[in-house]
């Protein structure tokens, strides 16, 4: 070939190599600071912090915001925001609980409870679709759009149930979903790391994964080449609706009742999440792994500063400040890679 | 000369009160780089929209291989061997040059679950670049750490790589320095020897000259005049285009 085309290297570095891509791989760092947080704590209180009955409770109170962390990273790589996950968590509970109660309440049986957990995830789903259609079809930013559907579904679930708690959960969900172990290990942490891991590999391997970051990335190029971006927008949309739904169950068997008022910040948890474990609130970028991580950071955090005895007020100042944090480095690193 | 590739004869198209063509023709034979001049506002990029599948014209045919054609849109286009280098460059920057190549035609195992075959894809893509003499620093690094020059580059090869006939190329070079247009035109000539025809769409006329075979020069929606590079000078090219000169198509 011609001389030109030796110069189309001009800007290259050369000896980039595993290593180089090592440090360029941002999981990588999450995971290191979770690791130092947590041997942070097990050092400082390790009778109380680093014992199987304490992680396995960290886990428990992690799994269910998993669930909706995992439907959010595909809705933040899109580009987009789901701010209705909570709602719609509380909805797909009332309406399981409602068809859990309606099929034997307390006594009811495996049966009752497979329909009750399907009427709760159908809604989750539904709802889902409706902020898919209104985000790739009316045009309506995901923004506003899902704030719209936080209210609608929060306001109607209050008016399923006159704004009470649904109780009279059937006792075998509680007893083997909300509380059992499976070798050791809570069923609700089972079931989120089979969902995390499900579409943590359908995100990272399919091309379902790779037309969703690709959306992300550059919508408009992603129509150009025949990508049917509408209808990816809104299947990623209905994803995190019945996540959301799943969500809902686990939340109605782990606590027994539907905790209609205590879901306001899950959008925010699961957003949180999706952000420290390094998905890009421009899209194109994030991944499951580093959710995962993202969920556990402030998990380990909360966990480990009730145990040393800080006032639980502080606990948020110190979610929300790690949230921060995170990002600004973050944006430092990407900036000096840039550079490059 | 050999019969044309692509063609367009009497091509209307009106955008409300605007007339953009007014009965435009188009000729590209195989394996040339023609080069579609005009000032702003001639009509360039209506027509190329049209002849891409991007616009459905007013009136007129487009034939292809001699045959009309009527293009359901872009995808339709690209169906048939017509691809667009957009001026926007159109990939997805977090993703790495060979996913960009495969962008929507991803090649996938498991047909359920539509799983990628990444193996595969980047062996084919280091080819597809190897072939133009495309050679980028990090294979499996995001396009948004490539220059602009190696950016085209990889938005080049794509096109090139599923284009059998036709690539249009909208100002390939207009944000590039003088080193990677450089690149960009060398490879403009590579696609050419690969029998792939190039329409050039460009305002540089001593770039025009240097590369193109041909050049057709639009005025007013209408063709005026067709030009052989070789013997043409920048001064005839600006005269065409603002109508000092009208070879044919008047009325």
């Amino acid at each position: 070939m011609n001389s030109m085309t030796e110069s189309y290297d001009d800007t290259a570095d050369g000896g980039r190599g595993r290593g180089a891509a090592l440090l360029r791989n941002n999981t990588l760092w999450t995971l290191a600071v979770l690791v130092v947080l947590f041997l942070f704590f097990a050092v400082l209180k390790p009778a109380e912090f680093a014992t199987t009955f304490n992680i396995r409770g960290v886990l428990t109170e992690s799994a269910i915001l998993l669930v909706l962390a995992v439907g959010m990273t595909y809705v933040i790589v899109t580009a987009g925001i789901d701010l209705s996950v909570g709602s719609i968590l509380v909805f797909s509970g009332v309406v399981a609980a409602k068809t859990m109660v309606a099929l034997g309440g307390t006594t009811a049986g495996w049966g009752g409870i497979l329909l009750g957990a399907l009427a709760g995830v159908g809604c989750g789903l539904g709802w889902g679709i409706v902020n898919g259609l209104l985000v790739a079809k009316a045009k309506v930013p995901p923004l506003i759009a899902t704030l719209g559907t936080l209210g609608v579904s929060l306001g109607l679930a209050q008016v399923i149930t006159n704004g009470s708690d649904v109780n009279r959960i059937p006792a075998k969900l509680s007893n083997v979903i909300g509380f059992g172990l499976v070798a050791g290990v809570p069923w609700l942490v089972v079931i989120a790391g089979l969902i995390a891991v499900l579409f943590g590999l359908l995100l990272a391997l399919s091309r379902f994964g790779r037309h969703t970051y690709a959306i992300g990335s550059n919508a408009e190029a992603s129509r150009r080449v025949g990508i049917k971006v509408d209808r990816h927008l809104i299947k990623v949309y209905a994803l995190s609706g019945l996540l959301s739904g799943v969500a809902g169950v686990l939340s109605l068997a782990h606590y027994s009742t539907t905790t209609i008022a205590s879901h306001t910040s899950d959008n925010l948890g699961a957003i949180a999440a999706v952000v420290i474990g390094g998905a890009s609130l421009f899209g194109g970028v994030g991944g499951i792994g580093g959710t995962v991580i993202g969920v556990l950071i402030p998990g380990v955090l909360r966990n480990g500063l009730i145990i040393l005895g800080a006032q639980r007020f502080w606990l948020d100042v110190a979610v929300g400040a790690v949230l921060v944090v995170a990002v600004y480095f973050d944006q430092l690193r990407r900036r000096a890679r840039e550079r490059e | 000369m050999t019969d044309p590739l692509l063609e367009a004869r009497g091509v209307t198209k009106r955008f409300g009160h605007v007339q953009a063509l007014r009965g435009a023709a188009f000729t590209a034979h195989p394996g040339e780089v023609v080069a579609l001049i005009g000032d702003n506002g001639a009509g360039k990029s209506t027509l190329v929209k049209t002849l891409s599948g991007a616009l459905r014209p007013d009136a007129g045919e487009i034939l292809l291989d001699g045959r009309p054609v009527e293009f359901a849109g872009p995808v339709d286009a690209q169906r048939r061997g017509i691809e667009t280098v957009y001026q926007d460059l159109a990939l997805a920057h977090d993703l790495d040059a060979a996913a960009n190549l495969f962008l929507g035609r991803e090649i996938t195992r498991f047909p359920p679950l539509r799983l990628l075959d990444r193996g595969a894809m980047r062996r084919r893509a280091a080819e597809a670049f190897d072939e133009l003499g495309i050679r980028l620093p990090d294979m499996s690094a995001p396009v948004r750490q490539l220059s602009g020059g190696q950016r085209q580059c990889v938005a080049v090869a794509r096109a090139v790589a599923w284009a059998s006939k036709v690539v249009f190329m909208d100002e390939p070079t207009a944000a590039l320095g003088v080193v990677q247009r450089e690149q960009v035109l060398d490879l403009i000539r590579r696609v050419r020897d690969r029998g792939v025809t190039v329409i050039l769409i460009s305002h540089n006329m001593p770039e025009v000259l240097a590369v193109a075979d041909r050049i057709e020069v639009l005025r007013l929606g209408r063709r005026v005049a067709r030009l052989t590079a070789a013997d043409t000078t920048v001064e005839e090219l600006v005269s065409a285009m603002t109508g000092g000169l009208d070879q044919e198509d008047a009325a």
